[in-house]
């Protein structure tokens, strides 16, 4: 029933690991060919490929774990999806129904475990149940705010020798459950009224833009009037990077623009952002000449930190559609001249401190070249799935995303470990599509393992290890407000990862000089069937700058190791 | 300031430590809680008293409701409404004691529902803050126990919390 569920919901993958409990649904996945079932190393790598898919194609990713253990290690994986709001079913193994509560073997509470960091969760106590409890799991994982939902299903709920009538269900109500899919007219329109009438604008937008499909609505409104817009690092690729309305990233390690922009600004119109504290810096100094215009799909999101002057709970897609329905019919328009006024300022700022960071002369690499090398290589255009640290700020700062969907990475939890599975779930659904994994010899380490996975399933995803032989953004804390005492932040005895790569059946490339690098990632992402390991040496005492000044505001920034704002 | 916020929830399992964990997850204060069964049998009804800023108090209802298994959420506090909550006391009452809080039981209007030669055991509903003015009216030296089933209340006038 389960299986067969999964495939009327229309499943074509799931990630998993089989165990005592799920022996019944492997059983019946074995089976039947409809759904493809993914054997990860480790579960928790299955979490985060459930998780990618569902970042890179809108769709709740699903993974499949044993009781005890197996889900335990799923814990990870399931807050990271959590923190980013990504639609994901996790089903996991019970044991008997009868033995819960009796320490049975590979009994954990698993609705109890997992409770904090799920949308919701299901625990199965009749099979016939099966069909409409899963229709109701992904019902809500997809839609408002998306999130992971857990289905535990004990031994005895899938037992083949017992038969049930089965009805996939059509729809699904809850009457305690009912996702807003449009957003207040009256405040939309008076949020458009402020909105035009702004001479220091800003759009700030997050995660909610690229999860919500309204990228195009954000660039066409953005587009009528000019305004500078600025990402999140979960909104990365919501408005083209290369785009001369772009002004970076903004938040700790954000662009200099775009802090001071945000710092300067008379009106941010914040979308399917969360102003958590990487953005915001020190609250009681956030942005202090600004009016908020908050849209965002969870109402519990609004004025949670900062105050919104004008909250519109809604679907970001549909908000911004009406707004740019408004602009377009109202007489009035923005203030051509403020705004002109306004770029200039924020152009001045972009060349006096935009995006730079200093390279020597000797053949050295710094990481931020090797992102920069990989956006010229893939025109900007490849899925880059990233691990957490040093190496993910740079990629976020120096890869130019033009689409959405394409940047993949823990931002709220910021899960180590989450690279590499996360390009094999991205993978996977585009084989043919470049997929790059940035990570750091520290993350890459912490699920290594499922370069295994990639041989079994031909996953010719292309690793970029920036490796500086450290814990790179611990070490940098380190320096920066520990007197440089680099507290177990290095790394001795590296592997040989070259060989390592090669072990698993992969081609290994190791590259010290930049002089070498174009031709060989050049190279590594010719071979459009491999499996290439890049282990790129770097710089090891880059830091990642600009860098806010803890408890500041926003336009209180580090811009390289001696220089402040 | 106190608030008094009342839920009516899917009578589903795990419901409860869904709000019971908010409350932990998220730092927010629980004075006191209630629930039982209503008189629809798929509907609990919960009651919590809580401390906080408007900002805070915003932020609980808001993520209650959240909830998928939490139906409606109202804080009572925010209109006219009656919280009683039901206290019992067993006291040493021997001696001069004994007729002093049978008076003191008196003038709060408790009953007394258990009798020994040495204990009484007094039934007081109230407000809270009715049942704290009776405990300090006893004075400390004879409170053997005290049990308080937590407040419940409800809205005055045709206002009602229904599916």
């Amino acid at each position: 029933m389960v299986v067969r569920a999964l495939h009327d919901e229309g499943v074509k993958y799931i990630y998993g690991y089989p165990g005592g409990a799920l022996l019944h649904v492997y059983d019946a996945l074995f089976r039947q060919e409809d759904v493809q079932h993914i054997l990860v190393r480790h579960e928790q790598a299955a979490t985060h490929m459930a998780d990618a898919y569902a970042r890179a194609t809108g769709k709740a990713g699903v993974a499949l774990v044993t009781s005890g253990p197996g889900a335990t290690n799923a814990v990870t994986g399931i807050a990271t999806a959590y923190m980013d709001s990504i639609p994901m079913v996790v089903i996991t193994g019970q044991v008997m129904s009868h033995l819960i509560g009796e320490d049975a073997f590979q009994e954990t509470d698993m609705m109890g475990i997992s409770r904090p960091i799920v949308k919701h969760s299901f625990s199965v106590s009749r099979p016939e149940d099966i069909p409409a409890i899963i229709k109701k799991a992904f019902h809500i994982a997809q839609t408002g705010r998306p999130g992971p939902v857990v289905v535990d299903i004990p031994k005895d709920m899938t037992s083949p020798t017992e038969r049930y009538e089965y009805e996939y269900p059509k729809s699904v109500k809850l009457r305690s459950y009912s996702p807003v899919n449009r957003g207040h007219s009256g405040q939309i329109k008076k949020a458009t009224d402020l909105l035009l009438a702004a001479k220091r604008p800003v759009l700030y937008t997050g995660g909610g833009v690229i999860m919500g499909n309204a990228s195009a609505e954000l660039i066409q409104l953005a587009r009528m009037l000019n305004y500078p817009v600025t990402n999140t690092l979960m909104g990365l690729g919501g408005f083209p990077g290369t785009d001369r309305q772009f002004i970076g990233m903004l938040g700790m390690h954000g662009s200099y623009e775009a802090n001071m922009a945000m710092h300067h600004s008379d009106l941010i119109l914040a979308v399917g952002a969360r102003f958590d504290d990487r953005v915001t810096n020190g609250l009681d100094k956030f942005c202090p000449t600004a009016k908020i215009i908050h849209i965002d799909i969870d109402p519990a999101s609004i004025s949670k930190t900062v105050k919104a002057d004008i909250p519109i709970v809604g679907p970001a897609q549909a908000v911004l559609a009406e707004m740019i329905e408004l602009v377009g019919a109202s007489k009035k328009q923005p203030d051509a001249a403020a705004i002109k006024t306004w770029w200039e300022q924020i152009d001045e700022w972009r060349t006096r401190h935009g995006g730079r960071y200093r390279t020597d002369d000797s053949d050295k690499m710094k990481p931020q070249q090797v992102i920069e090398m990989l956006s010229k290589v893939t025109n900007g255009d490849a899925y880059v799935c990233s691990d957490v640290g040093q190496h993910q700020m740079f990629a976020a700062q120096y890869y130019k995303f033009n689409k959405p969907n394409r940047w993949i990475n823990s931002g709220g939890l910021g899960t180590m470990g989450f690279g590499l599975p996360a390009a094999m779930g991205v993978q996977m659904s585009f084989p043919d599509a470049d997929v790059a994994c940035v990570t750091g010899e520290g993350s890459i380490q912490m699920n290594i393992q499922e370069l295994s996975t990639c041989k079994q399933y031909d996953l010719p995803v292309k690793i970029i290890n920036l490796n500086n032989q450290s814990l790179g953004m611990v070490r940098q804390w380190q320096d920066m407000n520990y007197e440089s005492r680099h507290s177990h932040s290095y790394m001795k005895s590296l592997p040989d990862f070259v060989k390592l790569a090669e072990a698993y059946g992969h081609v290994g490339m190791k590259v010290e000089k930049y002089s070498d690098l174009e031709a060989a990632m050049r190279e590594a992402f010719a071979m459009k069937d491999r499996l290439v390991f890049m282990d790129i040496y770097v710089d090891q005492f880059e830091h990642v700058y600009p860098m806010q000044v803890p408890r500041g505001s926003m336009r209180d920034m580090w811009l390289t190791k001696t220089e402040r704002t | 300031m106190r608030h008094i916020i009342s839920v009516l929830l899917e009578n589903e399992p795990g419901a409860l430590s869904r709000v019971v964990g908010l409350f932990s997850q998220r730092n927010y204060n629980i004075e006191s809680l209630t629930v039982a069964p209503t008189d629809d049998a798929t509907l609990s009804r919960l009651t919590v008293t809580t401390i906080g800023d408007d900002r805070v108090i915003e932020q609980i209802t808001k993520h209650l409701n959240k909830l998928i298994d939490v139906v409606k959420v109202v804080d009572l506090t925010e209109g006219e409404h009656i919280e009683r909550e039901l206290m019992m006391i067993k006291l040493k009452a021997s001696g001069a004691a004994r007729a002093e809080i049978k008076r003191t039981a008196d003038i709060f209007r408790g009953q007394i529902i258990d009798v020994t030669p040495s204990t009484y055991t007094v039934q007081l509903i109230g407000a809270s803050d009715k049942l704290d003015a009776f405990i300090s009216a006893l004075g400390t030296a004879n409170i053997m126990e005290v049990v308080r089933s937590g407040v419940s209340g409800i809205a005055r006038g045709e206002k009602t919390l229904s599916p």
